[in-house]
């Protein structure tokens, strides 16, 4: 069977859940080989094997730290020219998407970005692409070379499937463009205890309706609990209620959670670009003519002041 | 010595409007108006910033696309940039990016350079990938998504707010960097600005001026094919119900119903 590349994004051999995701498309595929740069394979193998990983390639270097996004295409070409695959497969965060790029270009072959699923097809795999604020769905694929394909979180659920995960030594050239970048410094984003948002089942976002950073602990109140995220429109992070991190839409997360609840958010169309995929739209806003009522499955016209902080009680009144 | 400076800017369907895919299935330009991708506006203003710290800089726009999106570049000019540069031709109909990096690529070298400033994503295709490729290309440092941005000494520094961490980088120019709209407003354009743009050159290049065969670009030189575009259903319309005091129990039922709770 064909081989299929599956680029690791893990935070010190912790596999991060799209990885998991991208494991089960891969296997509609072909076989996953797993690429996992820098330290703590051994640990990262277990979980990969777990899920379909028959062969787990690492490389660890102070390269892959220091030096933006470049020593890693190097490592992920090393790879795939050990393997010669059918296809690779990477998680699409921003640096995701620049190493897929990038090796694409390297290898001659075209470039999906953003799929939200992927099939086999006769002529290659099948992507699809949720484009123009979701407003179209799109099946495209790869004409010239080994597709590479990115792939958002929440796409497929990941799948059991154990497989070998042995782990070998992949030897990696750096070449001249990549120490061309030096990262100087790097501060670590403080870990809120929340799940990570683009991987949440379950975001909750504020707007400008919230009025403010001291009334963001409603909606965070609000997604403890339900075990979510919390998520802000760009209003609120512009008025810097919020962190950017935290934004939904075009220009910040784009999420695409089992339940999203946005509460003082009016439903602009880049807004809407980075939530319209989610399973069930829920939202909370006072005026009816909201355009974030045409999304909803569920919509509550009320103040969110009264709304939320009912809505949370009633939550942990059921969850006893 | 002077800087040359090139910004990337695309020209897109307003987002606003009802965008839609032509038969081909290429992004219909007839249907919505287009403009300059807000997105490189930021660009822009950031290449403008950069600028007024040098002693002697020089910003050219460049875009590569139909005849409408000399709009794209007017814009840019009236915002002060000093010249642009158009690639249009016929046979780019249907590039896919890794055509759209090719020709940005050869125009950016047509036009020299020192730094190469681009928006985060398009509007439109929103990739998020062409800085990169551009860099691949060229051969040079990508120092891209900054919210941040400084030009000294032959370097060029910023600093890119990632997933997991805030990094600050540097790298020498010749360089490509890409710019996020966390990096500072856009001005809008003056009177004075938008008469003196009427008065700027735009050079217009072909693909045979690049040295670019037309089998390389377009849908046919495509590494991509779209085989089908489908209009999502509208979802179907929800529940809506007024607050009148049990707005927060009646949700909770809802979300209860759906096993979220
Ligand atoms: C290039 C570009 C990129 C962008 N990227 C993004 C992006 O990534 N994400 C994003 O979100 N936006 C983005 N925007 C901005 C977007 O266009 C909107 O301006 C923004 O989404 C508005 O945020 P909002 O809904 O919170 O605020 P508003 O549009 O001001 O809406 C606030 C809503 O809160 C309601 N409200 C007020 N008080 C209450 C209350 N007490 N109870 C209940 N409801 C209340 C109001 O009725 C209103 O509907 C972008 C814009 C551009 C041009
Ligand atoms: C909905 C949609 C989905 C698409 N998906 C794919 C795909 O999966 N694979 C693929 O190969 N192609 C795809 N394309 C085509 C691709 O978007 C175009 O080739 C485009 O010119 C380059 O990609 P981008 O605009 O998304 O670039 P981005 O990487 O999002 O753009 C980043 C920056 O590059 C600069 N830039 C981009 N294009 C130009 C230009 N023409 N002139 C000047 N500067 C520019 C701007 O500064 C811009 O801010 C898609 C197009 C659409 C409309």
């Amino acid at each position: 069977m064909a081989e299929v590349l599956v680029y690791v994004d893990h935070v010190d051999g912790a596999v991060r859940k799209p990885t998991l995701e991208l494991l089960t498309l891969a296997r509609r595929i072909g076989e996953p080989v797993a690429v996992h740069l820098g330290a703590g394979a051994e640990e990262a193998a277990k979980v990969l094997g777990e899920h379909g990983a028959v062969k787990v390639l690492t490389a660890d270097a102070a390269e892959f730290a220091d030096y933006l996004v470049v020593p890693k295409v190097d490592a992920l070409q090393a790879a795939y020219e050990a393997v010669n695959p059918a296809a690779v497969l990477v998680p699409s965060s921003a640096e995701g998407k620049e190493i897929a790029a990038r090796l694409a270009l390297r290898i001659g072959g075209g470039l999906i970005t953003d799929a939200v699923d992927l099939e086999a097809g006769d002529e290659g795999p099948v992507a699809t692409q949720s484009v123009f604020a979701a407003s179209y769905s799109t099946k495209s694929r790869v004409t010239k070379g080994t597709p590479v394909i990115t792939v958002k979180p929440n796409s497929a659920a990941p799948e059991a499937a154990p497989a070998a995960g042995t782990v070998e030594q992949l030897s990696v050239t750096f070449g001249e463009l990549a120490t061309g970048t030096k990262v100087v410094s790097r501060t670590p984003r403080e870990s809120t205890g929340r799940p990570e948002l683009t991987e949440a089942a379950i975001v909750v976002s504020g707007g400008r309706g919230v009025n403010g950073a001291e009334n963001f602990p409603l909606i965070e109140a609000l997604a403890d609990s339900l075990g979510g995220a919390v998520g802000a429109s760009r209003a609120a992070v512009d008025a810097g209620w919020y962190p950017h991190t935290n934004q939904v839409g075009q220009t910040g997360k784009s999420v695409s959670p089992q339940l999203y609840i946005a509460a003082g958010i009016s439903g602009a169309i880049q807004h809407r670009a980075g939530m319209q995929t989610s399973k069930t739209i829920v939202a909370i806003n006072k005026d009816e003519e909201a355009p974030i009522f045409e999304l909803v499955d569920y919509g509550v016209v009320g103040d969110l002041f009264e709304v939320v902080p009912q809505l949370t009680d009633e939550i942990k009144a059921r969850k006893g | 010595m002077s800087l040359r400076i090139v910004v990337c800017v695309k020209y897109v369907p307003d987002a606003t409007g009802d965008r839609h895919f032509a038969e081909d299935l290429t992004v219909d330009r007839d249907d919505v108006d287009g403009l300059l991708s807000e997105l490189d506006e930021y660009a822009v203003e950031q290449a403008l910033q950069i600028a007024d710290e040098a002693d002697d800089a020089e910003i050219t726009v460049l875009t590569v696309g139909p005849e409408d999106a000399k709009d794209a570049l007017r814009k840019a000019l009236s915002m002060g940039a000093h010249k642009a540069v158009h690639v249009e031709d016929d046979d780019l109909h249907g590039t896919d990016v890794m055509g759209t990096s090719l020709v940005l690529a050869k125009a950016v070298e047509h036009v020299g350079y020192d730094l190469v400033v681009c928006g985060m994503a398009s509007t439109d295709g929103g990739m998020g990938v062409l800085p990169a490729l551009l860099a691949e290309r060229l051969g040079v440092p990508q120092v891209s998504l900054l919210s941040q941005v400084a030009v000294e000494d032959g370097k060029v520094t910023g600093r890119r707010d990632g997933d997991a961490a805030t990094e600050q980088l540097e790298a020498a120019l010749p360089a490509v960097v890409s710019v996020t709209d966390q990096s500072g407003e856009a001005r809008y354009p003056s009177f004075k600005g938008i008469m003196a743009a009427k008065k700027k050159p735009v050079e217009s290049l072909d693909l045979s001026d690049l040295g670019i065969e037309a089998d390389e670009v377009g849908l046919d030189g495509a590494w991509t094919k779209v085989d089908s575009a489908a209009e999502r259903p509208a979802r179907t319309a929800g529940t809506i119900v007024k607050d009148e005091g049990e707005g927060g129990k009646q949700l909770a039922e809802f979300l209860a119903g759906q096993k979220f709770v």
